[in-house]
């Protein structure tokens, strides 16, 4: 596409006149890849300095933890002493509740719109699914404190503790503070689904007709063809938008900070409040006053870049895999 | 055919119409929280909502009134320095991707621009408050800004991508032909041609940067005064609503809900404007 670049001997037979013009039309070819270049350069450099910077802050806790950072639970800031197990930990149990609810829900929802629904359906449903998306963290955790705390503490926990007799085991026991790991987790389900429904929608819709016509004419019923022919063939698609959804509720902060309760603990009872690596870091950064606890909340930072970019990584790579390009459409 | 051929049959005619029932639920309990929350919004919010709220400024705790007019106009300069960041980087970025497909420079800043997209808001804190604000010493809205405006470079630059791609080749082929200089072509026709598409993506993302809280905590910080000035702190309405939703206040609490209220519809104002800016282009009924 790019213009054969002239000879100056052709550039001078055209005359003084057409030798400007296109002198200055290479100029303005160069100022413009340049500025695309650049700009393009930027998103890498983006990265890189984000990294960075985060890194280099806290490499003094790293350097003075080495690993026990990562597995102790001794956080004290008096004492200077930080280990960010509880809220590691707390990361990813929140993130698992959050997508063992949010998943079928999100895989149903995106078949349901893509298989089933009547065309007048699609795309209003499709829009209210997406408008969950679009609604702040903060938002989410001004509903939670108001109206899902409250639901929780009083009629669902004591239910599930001593009607459903899950309080025998460990994962829903002690007394039923509204905050907590469970709350954080419901909150972030409804976050994550909208991103796990766009991704598997994508990808379904990429399923070729034929597929789903062999499964038919073979006599297939409509939940035979979906579940056998059609879901199957966007598995990984579907996978990927897991992922994708995991990575962002690992880092989902406001909502959690919200409903989470913010205690260093690790506690097996999902009623009991706990941390996140987000919510760790925003809860303390502002008060942080020692150079050494502000260099442990950005260790935690950089911890966190690293899993979500590791998780990310992971997620894009399976999307692109199924869709072969047709389904790597921005989120 | 016999009895257990037809039991069979009934049988897998049970599991579809259960499962059909399964996934159409699924639909619904999707769509509920939303509903609850839209309903809770309107309902806690609307009462609180009056021409007060939006030109006076915040009332100390226990005094009646007041309103949230400093949030409003910190939220509209934040994601104003925000566009003036993003939007050249993430336009110019996005054609450069869609001009060098399959390049190995454009792979990777293509990959980079979705891992960028994925990293935590919080992350964008930290680094703003790193890079902008340790340096000078104080908060300002100036990295408040820079931080969205990090945020929504992937996010332009890959509709941005999308949409140069739709512009058919012979349109530019056609300009190239005539004596178009490579850069008029790109900015004249493929930029103009594509420019409904981008003006949605940039909107989309605005809409979704417009309610960031986490980045702003430690970089715009809030504000309890009036401030216009991008080199102080400046308050916004997220960190105004996540503020007031944890103090132990009643009056406070009204006033979240109303912000909550107000920030929705800001967002869904922008969101709308995208469509509509969409639609009068391509009102071929194409859809999007």
């Amino acid at each position: 596409m790019s213009a054969a670049p002239m000879s100056p001997a052709v550039l001078m037979a055209e005359g003084p006149g057409t030798v400007v013009r296109i002198h200055g039309r290479q100029v303005g070819d160069r100022v413009y890849r340049g500025t695309i270049t650049f700009s393009a350069v930027c998103v890498p450099l983006l990265v890189a300095l984000v990294g960075w910077e985060i890194a280099v802050a806290g490499w003094p806790t790293f350097r003075h933890f080495g690993l026990s950072f990562l597995t102790s639970s001794d956080w004290d800031p008096v004492k200077e002493r930080f280990g960010a197990a509880p809220a590691i930990c707390g990361t990813l149990v929140s993130s698992a509740i959050a997508l063992v609810i949010a998943t079928p829900l999100a895989v149903g929802v995106s078949v349901f719109l893509s298989e089933l629904a009547p065309r007048w359906m699609r795309q209003p449903v499709g829009f209210l699914v997406d408008l969950l998306a679009a609604i702040p963290s903060v938002v989410y955790g001004l509903w939670g404190i108001f109206v899902l705390l409250p639901l929780l503490r009083d009629p669902v926990m004591p239910f599930l503790r001593d009607t459903l007799g899950l309080g025998k085991t460990p994962f829903f026991s002690g007394p039923a503070y509204g905050p907590s790991m469970l709350a954080a987790g419901l909150i972030l389900a409804i976050m994550v689904l909208p991103y796990i429904a766009s991704v598997s929608r994508e990808v379904l819709l990429a399923v070729p007709r034929a597929q789903r016509e062999a499964a038919l004419a073979l006599g297939a019923t409509r939940w035979e063809t979906i579940w056998r022919a059609v879901v199957p063939y966007a598995r990984s698609g579907i996978i990927g938008g897991i992922i994708l959804g995991l990575g962002r509720a690992l880092g989902e902060t406001m909502a959690v900070t919200m409903l989470i309760g913010n205690r260093q603990q690790i506690s097996a009872s999902l009623l009991a409040p706990g941390y996140t690596m987000a919510s760790l870091i925003a809860n303390e950064f502002s008060e942080a006053s020692s150079d050494a606890h502000l260099s442990a909340l950005m260790a935690v930072g950089f911890t966190l870049l690293v899993i979500t970019i590791i998780v990310n990584a992971v997620a894009r790579w399976l999307v692109w895999r199924v869709g072969g390009g047709a389904a790597s459409k921005p989120l | 055919m016999s009895a257990r051929a037809r039991g069979r049959l009934a049988r897998r005619r049970a599991v579809n119409a259960i499962m059909l029932a399964v996934l159409a639920t699924a639909a619904v309990v999707t769509v509920l929280p939303l509903l609850f929350i839209l309903v809770h919004l309107v309902a806690k919010g609307a009462s609180s909502l009056n021409p007060a709220f939006f030109t006076h400024m915040p009332e100390p705790v226990g005094e009646a009134g007041g309103g949230m007019a400093n949030a409003i106009a910190g939220t509209l300069i934040v994601i104003g320095l925000a566009l003036a960041c993003g939007l050249p980087v993430g336009v110019g970025a996005g054609l450069y991707l869609a001009e060098h497909r399959g390049m190995w420079l454009a792979n990777g800043v293509r990959f980079l621009s979705d891992v960028l997209n994925g990293l935590p808001s919080i992350v964008m804190g930290i680094f703003a408050w790193q890079f902008l604000v340790r340096p000078v010493g104080h908060f300002s809205a100036l990295s408040g800004g820079v931080a969205l405006g990090a945020m929504m470079i992937p996010m332009i630059a890959r509709t941005t991508e999308e949409m140069v791609r739709t512009v058919p080749p012979s349109l530019r082929e056609a300009a190239l032909a005539l004596g178009y200089a490579h850069w008029r072509t790109g900015v004249t026709i493929v930029l103009r041609t594509a420019s409904a598409g981008i003006v949605t993506g940039v909107l989309v993302a605005l809409a979704r940067v417009a309610g960031e809280t986490a980045p702003l905590l430690f970089t715009a910080f809030g504000n309890q005064f009036w401030s216009t000035s991008v080199t102080q702190p400046i308050a916004a309405l997220p960190l105004q609503i996540f503020n007031y939703a944890i103090s132990p206040y009643d009056d406070w609490h009204r006033l979240a809900w109303a912000g909550a209220l107000v920030l929705i519809a800001l967002i869904l104002v922008i969101s709308l404007i995208a469509r509509v800016a969409t639609r009068a282009r391509f009102d071929t009924g194409s859809g999007d």
